[in-house]
């Protein structure tokens, strides 16, 4: 029997949100599915290094230095209140011993998840493969991800 | 359930979702084709998640019990 897919489209970098991709990510691995995640605009900052700033020119720039990358520093969807949000739910999250947003990344790559990073997001925002972690297995554009949802059995976009 | 002998037990105490089944879809790596893992889990959703993680892969769920707000989950590995 083939392996069931899973694909899913990571369009949000809201903590809140993206914790949950990676739930039903991990999940999904764990019991045997092959899960590629498709990460475009506002969710490619969960790909993102810890970097000051990144792009070619002062737009991209200054998008960039506000747009924040790094999967530990996401903001909330809800109660963001400039930043103490994310920072209250990470302790309630500890306390509940519930793994952190980059915990559940390294286990989706200890499981076999494919990251695919959007290549029309990475281009417009000016970014460089160096300003992305090392997890990315692909960089690619809409065709390819549809081509895995056509032979994929279950579809998310969050 | 209690007549069955465990070979493994796996502490998943105070654990939330996804992080039981994580830990099983790892821990059932290392056992032997019938060979029976126990699952201690303080997460109700146990109760349903692990019947539903045995039908995905195809092992055998056993049963669960709830002792003292405990969970004790038995998995019976079927296959590699």
């Amino acid at each position: 029997m083939p392996k069931e897919k899973m694909n899913i489209v990571v369009f949000s970098g809201d903590m809140d949100k993206v914790l949950a991709a990676f739930i039903i990510a991990t999940t999904a691995a764990s019991m045997g599915m092959e899960v590629n995640m498709f990460f475009t605009f506002w969710g490619l900052n969960v790909l993102r290094k810890k970097k000051f700033t990144s792009g070619k020119n002062v737009l991209q720039k200054m998008m960039n230095a506000m747009n924040r990358g790094g999967s530990a520093r996401l903001p909330l969807s809800k109660f963001n209140m400039l930043g103490l949000g994310p920072a209250l739910m990470k302790t309630m999250m500890k306390r509940s011993k519930m793994p952190s947003l980059p915990e559940l990344i390294q286990t989706a790559k200890d499981l076999g998840v494919k990251f695919t990073a959007c290549t029309t997001t990475f281009s417009f925002m000016g970014f460089a493969k160096d300003d992305f972690i090392d997890g990315v297995d692909a960089y690619a554009g809409a065709a390819t991800f549809l081509g895995e949802v056509m032979d994929g059995r279950v579809s998310y976009f969050i | 359930m209690n007549t069955v002998n465990k070979d493994v037990t796996l502490d998943c105490y105070g654990l939330l979702c996804p992080m039981p089944i994580i830990k099983v879809a790892q821990k059932i790596k290392g056992l032997k084709v019938g060979q029976v893992l126990e699952v201690i889990a303080t997460d109700e959703g146990i109760r349903t998640d692990l019947p539903a993680w045995c039908k995905m892969t195809g092992h055998e769920f056993l049963g669960v019990q709830e002792v003292n707000g405990e969970f004790h989950a038995l998995i019976k590995k079927t296959k590699e």
